[in-house]
């Protein structure tokens, strides 16, 4: 079960304020451990889509199967607004959420009657829609060549500019200020009226219909939300990899997403999709050194996971945390006096 | 004129008639049971009563409203609450939880995605006076799903009140109850009655027709007898439509 929505009234969590402190140290260690700045960068940029993701499938219990059409079209988008529109970093991030989010209001109003099995299978059509449409539509996505050349732009706040192309330190920081805004903003939703109503629905859909809430309504708003962070997620990855590519819009990519929301922990913690990306992009590199199967290893891992701990990596942790509490820290019971004593 | 008013309401499956031109007029304040056999059209007839279904033909009005064909989410935003024969809680939620997700304050403030819900204690203090009004004050930590079955009942009926509802819709609250079960919820309704319109659906007789003004007989989809306690001992429809013995 995920925390009661009324664990915590403050901001910023001292979890959030460690998780943070560390991850902004990591280009000072990071290739002193033998991996790489980039790296770094993508497990914020996958962890903020799988922060976006789990309010869906977490939160929400809607099973999206095809969500990472919104993080290509926010890669995409944030290209071609960038080839055809204006140069801006801000201006075309913002294009790049919109049009996810457009994207996601579009598909959740025609799916967002429908939950259970019906919804995941509508979600998959609309995503092999959107990925089809990025194969096949060439003057626009560059067809499977997909979108080259996007540059690093960089971040102008006016009064200083911050050169994101020139390393992978640089735009570390940028992802990283992203992934804390998207954090600490995606803490307090969850833990806001909103955000409760959306595990009421998890909990009960139908319940939360003759509470007087309007399911379709939240539905909606969630899936778009989902979509544009998902979207946001995209956008910072076309801009790492300098280019966007129809592959990331595809089903076995959308797997991913719930491969590691799942493995992490998405349905027990807040913080479970991100021990997910953690999970999976280091299997990725340090596996993948040894051995081209690491997806096998990986796959095996999430079987077992979902057999004997379907609660994932945060569930056993939590359960590993209350028994050496119950164990270590629970104070013992005082020996009964001998009354003649 | 009645509070709620339901006039003429048929209701079919394809090519199954479930309600027949069924008719309910309840006061406010009034206490109204319904009755019938396994099957007749009871919980039906709820479900068309608060927007689950559609009716085929009729009308529903509140409050001198025309509520037929309104959502449910819409019905219950006018102040219609109900209580379900199968029980619809939030399981993983804890018992103060379930009955904060209920109050009208919350549901104003749903939207708001800026603003933590442990701030409002105000919530917590009148959920815990409305899980007083059902004898679970002290069990309003523990979480729904590790209540026990009576406990769930009277968290149901908390739930419904919790919306402070003008017409309160009960399905059989009785429902797999025990005695003290029984004896408890009882209890509860006697002290709603008369600052409450109720609806009650209900199999114990005996209990129901100790709280009801008037009663309405429901078999093979339409009202057959409707009336006080005391009438219908006496109706001879009544005593042959298998309802059992009515004290």
């Amino acid at each position: 079960m995920l925390p009661s929505p009324q664990a915590s009234p403050r901001l910023i969590t001292p979890a959030i304020a460690i998780v943070l402190l560390l991850l902004a140290t990591v280009p000072f260690w990071i290739e002193r451990i033998g991996l790489y700045p980039y790296l770094g960068v993508e497990i914020l940029i996958w962890s903020i889509y799988a922060l976006g993701f789990n309010l869906l499938l977490g939160y929400t219990g809607l099973p999206s199967f095809g969500h990472g059409a919104y993080f290509g079209i926010g890669a995409y988008a944030f290209g071609l607004a960038q080839f055809n529109i204006v140069p801006n970093l801000w201006v075309c991030l913002l294009i790049a959420i919109f049009a996810a989010a457009l994207a996601g209001a579009f598909v959740s109003a025609f799916i967002s009657h429908r939950r259970g099995i019906y919804f995941a299978l509508m979600t998959i059509a609309f995503g092999q829609v959107f990925w089809f449409i990025s194969i096949k539509w060439h003057s626009i996505t560059g067809g499977e060549d997909g979108l080259l050349k996007i540059a690093r732009l960089p971040a102008d706040f006016g009064v200083v500019q911050f050169d994101l192309g020139s390393s992978n330190y640089a735009l570390y920081y940028f992802v990283f200020a992203a992934f804390a805004i998207v954090l600490v903003g995606l803490w307090r939703l969850v833990n806001s009226p909103y955000g409760r109503i959306l595990q009421a629905i998890r909990q009960n859909e139908t319940r939360v219909t003759f509470l007087g809430y309007s399911v379709w309504w939240f539905k909606v708003s969630v899936f778009t939300l989902s979509a544009a962070i998902s979207g946001f997620a995209g956008a910072l990855f076309a801009m790492a990899q300098t280019s966007a590519f129809p592959d990331v819009m595809s089903l076995h990519h959308s797997g991913y997403i719930v491969m590691m929301t799942l493995v992490g922990g998405g349905l027990v913690s807040f913080w479970g999709p991100v021990i997910g990306v953690f999970a999976f992009l280091l299997t990725r590199d340090l596996i993948g050194a040894l051995t081209t199967a690491w997806m096998f290893w990986f796959g095996l891992f999430f079987v077992l996971i979902m057999l004997f701990k379907p609660e994932g990596i945060a569930g056993l942790v939590r359960d590993l945390r209350n028994g050496f509490i119950a164990r270590f820290c629970t104070p013992s019971p005082a020996p009964v006096r001998d009354p003649g004593s | 004129m009645a509070l709620f008013e339901a006039s003429g309401l048929h209701m079919r499956f394809g090519q199954r008639v479930v309600l027949e031109r069924v008719d309910l007029a309840v006061e406010e304040h009034q206490f109204v049971g319904i009755i019938g056999p396994n099957g007749a059209g009871k919980t039906t007839c709820f479900n068309v009563l608060t927007g689950r279904y559609r009716p085929s033909r009729g009308t529903i009005t509140f409050a001198g409203e025309n509520i037929t064909n309104l959502s449910p989410q819409a019905i219950a935003r006018k102040g219609i609450a109900r209580s379900f024969q199968i029980m619809n809680l939030f399981d993983e939620y804890s018992a103060r939880d379930n009955v904060i997700q209920a109050m009208p304050e919350m549901r104003a403030m749903s939207w708001k995605v800026g603003h933590a819900v442990a701030q409002d204690r105000f919530l917590d203090e009148a959920a815990e006076e409305v899980l007083d009004g059902v004898g679970l004050a002290a069990r309003a930590g523990v979480r729904a799903k590790d209540l026990s079955y009576g406990d769930r009942r009277a968290l149901e009926i908390a739930v419904a009140l919790a919306s402070r509802p003008r017409v309160l819709f009960l399905d059989e609250p009785t429902s797999g109850l025990g005695a003290s079960g029984r004896a408890r919820l009882r209890e509860l309704l006697l002290r709603l009655k008369g600052k409450l319109t109720i609806v009650m659906i209900e199999h114990d007789l005996a209990l129901l027709f100790s709280l009801a003004d008037r009663v309405s007989v429901i078999q093979w989809g339409q009202v057959i007898a409707k009336g006080s306690p005391d009438e219908l001992r006496g109706d001879p429809w009544v005593q042959r439509s298998n309802l059992g013995k009515l004290q």
